[in-house]
């Protein structure tokens, strides 16, 4: 479990996070959505030791983010930021070797190749996996950056919007590999989504952030309402219900 | 990749044998021995500058950089000026060598440590941060070095042109080991940090996901460079131009992104550069001209050869 605890963070004065409180549930992917500028990202990048915090605390598994060690820490909990541009050529299955890192220091056995394998063919990459990233487009490079992220094995997995540009298949399909994490392998997905619809249809906690403060937090179904939206983005947005899940209207 | 790294080796003992070989003539008991010190200083100070860039190059994630940027060159010749400007060329500082290399050596290193402490003494100042001061001190020792050029007597300020470049003609044998120690120490401590360059050259963020000491790791890696580049330039003068330009053809030479690879790879095109370049300077050119030139004309066009070439490909 991660629980975070009044944690705060500014930029030169300014405020980006104000005391905010918050505990991730294991086995269920929690969304976190909000305005631009709410503090979403650097939330995720806090909670996974990539910007330290002014003030509070980040327990995972109940243990204080700074005790842990860095490289154990790497076995527990990945991130993935949202552009990811490497000046290396790599090819597809090179990027994945390097999840394997926290695990084999660099010399990789014959049991991490299994494992980056797997990761490969679980992305659907196994035609590409000798390509180099440069050959490939937005959304392939995406899916080899998340097939890295599944080499790496951790138990939590956070993601910071990982539909950017990506179109709709693309997104759909990135969206369901992330289900079949939690519901095949049992991890935990954080991840920072801006398309209500999306985190609607497939998670199962909503944080909403909103000026650095979590304004409401529950699960999909109490967070995905007119009155609530209204609140955190300032517009109107109808829910209408479309198979089950439900839609909000923010076109028009 | 093994093919490749045999081939750079086999080339750099041809070049070594040719270099201390060719026109031995009958006094070679006095020729050889000073050939060997030459080759062994051309070897020493070219690997050392091929890692040093090379590593500077990961850990700012920056092809294009060179530890130059620190302006570490630069101080070198404002300690060189400067000790002539106050003390004159005939003084003890200029005249002994060794004094001079620890004074230089001494400076330098104390130099970054007073960067060093600028820099991580707050957190959050990035990596960038430090090279920008490092380019503007170094263009204000430049500065200040060209105003004591222009004051002093022409004949003292040839003796300063002299040191501007990279020299293996006359280097100092005690020094010479010194150097060789020191480096050799400062490698074999940085090997302990070696499995952390493939990942570090992903990038910060990448590397902190994958579990790996990124600051700590940095900081080590910056005084390694530190101490790599002021031992070499106080042993045969300015000569980290040659890093960029190795650096750059054995990326493109190797194509690969391991470093166990790639380091080995750069030593050697370094030593092949260099030895070669001095081969032309002594052989062809009747020491008319100075090893950087030759280098960075040969290397220069041999760069834009694979630029070209991979662009119609």
């Amino acid at each position: 479990m991660i629980e975070v605890r009044n944690v705060s963070k500014a930029y030169g004065g300014k405020p980006v996070i104000e005391e905010v409180s918050v505990g991730i549930k294991k086995g269920k992917i929690t969304s976190f959505i909000g305005p631009n500028g709410a503090g979403k990202s650097t939330l995720l990048s806090m909670i996974s030791r990539l910007l330290t915090k002014d003030s509070g605390q980040v327990l995972i598994e109940g243990k204080e983010l700074s005790d842990w060690k860095s490289k154990d820490l790497a076995k527990k909990i990945s991130i993935l930021k949202q552009s990811n541009h490497i000046n290396l050529r790599l090819t597809v299955r090179e990027l994945v070797s390097f999840g394997r890192f926290p695990y084999s220091q660099g010399k990789l056995t014959k049991e991490d190749w299994e494992q980056v394998d797997e990761a490969i063919a679980y992305m659907d990459l196994v035609d590409l996996q000798g390509k180099y990233l440069d050959e490939l487009s937005g959304g392939q490079n995406q899916r080899a950056f998340i097939a890295m992220v599944i080499a790496q094995n951790t138990e939590y997995i956070l993601l910071d919007e990982p539909l950017n540009n990506l179109d709709m298949k693309h997104s759909v399909q990135i969206m369901k590999v992330l289900r079949r994490l939690v519901e095949e392998l049992g991890k935990t997905v954080i991840l920072v989504i801006h398309d209500i619809n999306f985190a609607s249809c497939y998670s199962d906690y909503i944080v909403a952030l909103k000026n650095g403060k979590i304004v409401k937090e529950g699960s999909t179904e109490t967070i995905i309402d007119s009155a609530i939206l209204k609140e955190i983005y300032d517009m109107d947005i109808p829910i209408e219900i479309i198979n089950g899940n439900r839609i909000g209207i923010y076109f028009s | 990749m093994k093919v490749k790294l045999s081939f750079l080796a086999l080339l750099a003992v041809a070049l070594i044998v040719l270099f201390l070989f060719i026109h031995l003539g009958p006094n070679w008991d006095y020729a050889l021995p000073r050939r060997l010190k030459k080759v062994l200083a051309i070897a020493i100070t070219g690997g050392a500058i091929a890692y040093a860039t090379l590593i500077f190059q990961t850990i700012t994630n920056n092809r294009i950089l060179t530890p130059s940027v620190i302006g570490l060159d630069s101080l070198y010749m404002l300690i060189q000026t400067f000790v002539i400007y106050v003390f004159g060329s005939m003084s003890l500082p200029s005249t002994n060598k060794q004094l001079n290399f620890f004074i230089t050596v001494g400076l330098m290193i104390a130099f970054v440590g007073v960067l060093y402490k600028l820099l991580f003494k707050r957190e959050g100042r990035n990596l960038y941060f430090l090279l920008l001061i490092g380019l503007v001190l170094g263009t204000l020792f430049g500065s200040m070095s060209t105003f004591m050029q222009v004051l002093i007597d022409p004949n003292e300020f040839l003796i300063v042109q002299g040191r501007m470049f990279a020299s293996f003609n006359n280097v100092n044998t005690d020094l010479l080991v010194i150097s060789i120690i020191i480096i050799a120490l400062v490698a074999a401590y940085s090997t302990r940090l070696g499995k952390y360059l493939d990942v570090m050259s992903l990038g910060k963020e990448h590397a902190v996901n994958l579990g790996i000491p990124y600051d700590y790791i940095v900081k080590r890696m910056l005084v390694i460079v530190a101490i790599l580049i002021a031992v070499s330039t106080a042993l045969v003068g300015p000569i980290t131009f040659l890093g960029l330009l190795v650096v750059n053809v054995a990326y493109q030479f190797m194509r690969t992104y391991r470093h166990s690879i790639l380091i080995p790879g750069a030593i050697l095109i370094s030593i092949i550069a260099l030895v070669g370049g001095q081969l032309i300077v002594e052989r062809v050119f009747a020491f008319e001209t100075t090893v950087s030139v030759i280098i960075n004309f040969i290397g220069g066009a041999y760069f834009l050869y694979l630029l070209l070439r991979e662009k119609k490909a």
